[in-house]
């Protein structure tokens, strides 16, 4: 029982990515082959299915985004190979969306389970809706979990990969909302005599904790 | 197999994957520059020839192996 307590644990953020190795559409790969890249790594219910059809679509819609933002996708679901490989050549013949990313055929769960993809709740064989964000050191960042019935919205994806790498690029935090270009958060002092300096720094304070900074 | 078919002939980009290190690429890095393939898809199909004894990893990088080399010689 324990044993499996382990083995269905999710991964938490700032902890180094479960390690795979996993036959996909375009061959084995290894979680490692993706070192020094961002990586998406996304879960869907099933191929041939209605939402998760419109989700690579829109998942194809924005690689080349992603790409320029040194992101690689790489998409998972418990169907076989063939099954990715039709749907995929499906999805091109009936729209002309062309799937350049990679897909897991997870039939034996074992990146499923380390990744925490399956919520008896909402299914007890199908992955739900995850995302991780997988930084270059492979160190999970991000995760987002969405219903089997909700599809992601990708414009959140793309602010989410901003906001990290802004995150990293200039030590600041992202308020509310915040998208490229606007002002970001600088991090709060975290002495009495930095906070009495801060209101002095020129940036644009509500008070002391809460100031923002053009990049 | 990503860069062998199962008649044992390199796929289109496992033929470029081939023809980089015979041109005399050696790391992952520089193969995926000059091949435009993905980081990732590099790093996959070099393992791929590695086991299948159409490349071998040395201090230095990737090389072709005898083998590789005979099965570049065949290709068109």
């Amino acid at each position: 029982m324990e044993e499996l307590k382990q083995e269905v644990r999710l991964p938490r953020l700032g902890e180094p990515a479960p390690d795979f190795e996993a036959v996909t559409t375009q061959g084995t790969i290894k979680l490692e082959d993706y070192k020094g890249s961002w990586l998406i790594l996304f879960s869907h219910p099933a191929d041939f299915t209605p939402v998760c059809t419109t989700e690579f679509m829109a998942f194809a819609e924005i690689y080349e985004e992603l790409q320029k933002r040194g992101v690689e996708l790489l998409g998972l679901s418990v169907d076989s190979v063939s099954s990715h490989i039709a749907w995929v050549r499906n999805v091109e013949e009936k729209t002309g969306v062309k799937i350049p990313f990679p897909i897991i055929a997870d039939l034996s769960k074992e990146v499923t389970l380390r990744y925490g993809m399956i919520h008896p709740g909402q299914s007890k064989t199908e992955t739900v809706r995850c995302v991780f964000v997988i930084d270059p050191n492979q160190i999970v960042r991000a995760i987002l979990y969405y219903p089997l019935t909700t599809g992601r919205n990708m414009y959140e994806i793309l602010r989410l990969v901003d906001a990290l790498q802004t995150t990293d690029q200039h030590g600041v935090a992202t308020p509310a909302n915040w998208k490229p270009g606007d002002m970001v958060v600088v991090p709060p002092p975290n002495t009495q005599e930095m906070a009495e300096e801060r209101l002095k720094q020129g940036y644009e304070c509500l008070d002391w904790y809460l100031c923002k900074k053009k990049l | 197999m990503a860069c062998i078919s199962p008649d044992g002939k390199p796929t289109e980009s496992g033929t470029k994957l081939l023809r980089s290190l015979k041109s005399g690429l050696r790391s992952p890095e520089e193969i995926a520059k000059g091949t435009g393939l993905p980081l990732f898809r590099v790093r996959s199909g070099l393992r791929e020839f590695a086991q299948a004894g159409l490349a071998e990893q040395k201090d230095n990088g990737y090389h072709l192996s005898p083998k590789g080399t005979e099965l570049l010689g065949s290709l068109p």
